[in-house]
């Protein structure tokens, strides 16, 4: 049996728990807690170790879903998640500029943990406060070879097309000996 | 989609490079913390600015460029092409008072300066209202936001030093003791003998400035001067801890054989 794993990050509350629950064919097993800090009481729960989800390929294959925790004090967590990892996502939550430095700050750490393909998911697409696409692009300074696909983390489909763009840059990547 | 946020999160030379890059059309409204600026694109080019309520229409455009007296404003505020910038324009043209030229100096000369005060403010909300253009009767003009941005960008840099300098506004000053102190042989600008007559261990510098009237950046930047100088000093915080490194590590060998394994995954995850 091969396993393999992606690893889906992003800041506190950009809905990584969201995303791995909508496509898991487990009940995801998460390490969610109640939130003691006042200032980041926007939700009942964070996740402090890890999200855990599975999408079982055959009897040979295996894909491990790891969401890492949101918040910078477990960032600890993130050089564990990582290793190994074919690819990583990072959720934005578009309707938060406030949250796209550190979102930024995440993509550029786990690049230098591991320089694996990634594509970003711009997340809550279906809010109105949310920025676009493009507009998100260039606050995160994405550079033009890396997707930014628009997501709703509780909609299965989207979900599914940001983890198809990754497996693609992921192929792309092979396909060009690495030099993509 | 909403373009909106807070200058905290995402100052105004990115939101400025931002509309430049996608060559955006419509208005941009700032509300700091004590006034509205708006600001007009289209495709990604500045052609109009305000600042609150009262600023943007041609004739406080040449009041705040001195090339019209108080009364002159006034009197022109009386005639009915004054509700109209383009007739007003064309007036002060055909009056031999001003040339085309001169007009659109000024408006450029606004903006400009307008453009530099925002790129100071690093508290306030932001929201660009896609395709909304200034009314029909306003005098617009096409600035490329380039050199804006790249002088706002300076700007910043200046500022991010002196933050760097003086972090923290709500510690107060003293004046050095130093025995070698001339302070006799030094010349002091009005509003830095303002900022000098309240430097007390009572008062913080975010206080002086605000008894001044002083913004941040220009606060900071007189206390600096002071400070090269050897006026004075500021009583220091306590130090900041030094941010986490990161380790390497090297990256997953990719082989042709996962290129079979990553279409077994992608046809797995359609099928789903």
């Amino acid at each position: 049996m091969q396993t393999v794993k992606m690893v889906v990050t992003g800041p506190f509350n950009s809905g990584k728990t969201a995303f791995i629950r909508s496509i898991s064919e487990i009940e995801v097993v998460s390490t969610e807690r109640k939130i003691s800090l006042e200032v980041e009481k926007v939700k009942e729960t964070t996740t402090v170790a890890m999200d855990f989800g599975r999408i079982t390929v055959d009897d040979d294959l295996v894909l491990y879903l790891f969401g890492t925790p949101g918040q910078k004090r477990f960032d600890f967590m993130w050089e564990i998640l990582s290793e190994g990892m074919l690819g990583f996502v990072v959720i934005v939550d578009s309707s938060r500029p406030e949250t796209f430095r550190e979102a930024r700050f995440i993509l550029d750490t786990f690049r230098a943990y591991a320089p694996t393909p990634y594509v970003v998911a711009a997340n809550k697409q279906d809010i109105s406060e949310a920025w676009s696409v493009e507009d998100l692009r260039i606050a995160l300074k994405l550079d033009p070879s890396v997707r930014c696909i628009p997501c709703v983390a509780g909609d299965k489909e989207k979900v599914k097309g940001v983890l198809l763009e990754l497996l693609n840059s992921i192929l792309q990547e092979i396909e060009s000996g690495g030099k993509s | 989609m909403a373009l909106q946020g807070n200058l905290r999160d995402f100052s105004v030379t990115k939101l400025l490079n931002l509309i430049h890059i996608a060559k955006k059309s419509g208005t941009l409204t700032i509300q700091g913390p004590n006034e509205l600026a708006s600001l007009a694109f289209l495709d990604g080019k500045l052609i109009y600015g305000q600042r609150g309520d009262e600023g943007g229409r041609l004739i406080s455009v040449l009041r705040y460029n001195q090339q019209l007296t108080e009364e002159q404003a006034q009197s022109l505020q009386q005639r009915p092409e004054a509700a109209n910038d383009k007739e007003l324009g064309l007036l002060l043209i055909h009056a031999n008072y001003l040339t085309q030229q001169a007009i659109l100096q000024a408006l450029h000369k606004y903006l400009n300066d307008l453009v530099f005060r925002l790129f100071t403010w690093s508290e306030g909300v932001f929201q660009f209202y896609v395709g909304i253009l200034p009314p029909d009767d306003r005098i617009t003009v096409r600035i490329d936001l380039e050199n804006l941005i790249m002088e706002g960008a300076r700007r910043m840099r200046e500022f991010e030093q002196l933050q760097e300098e003086i972090p923290n506004l709500d510690l107060a000053l003293k004046f050095t003791d130093r025995p070698d102190a001339r302070l006799r042989n030094i010349n002091l600008s009005v509003e830095e003998w303002r900022v000098v007559s309240y430097i007390s261990p009572k008062n913080t510098m975010r206080q002086i400035a605000r008894a001044n009237r002083l913004s941040e950046i220009d606060l900071r930047r007189i206390v600096y001067g002071l400070m090269q100088a050897g006026v004075v000093e500021i009583l220091l915080p306590e130090g900041m801890p030094p941010p986490p490194a990161f380790a390497k590590i090297q990256p997953m060998p990719k082989t042709a054989e996962q290129a079979g394994l990553i279409r077994r995954l992608a046809e797995r995850i359609r099928s789903l």
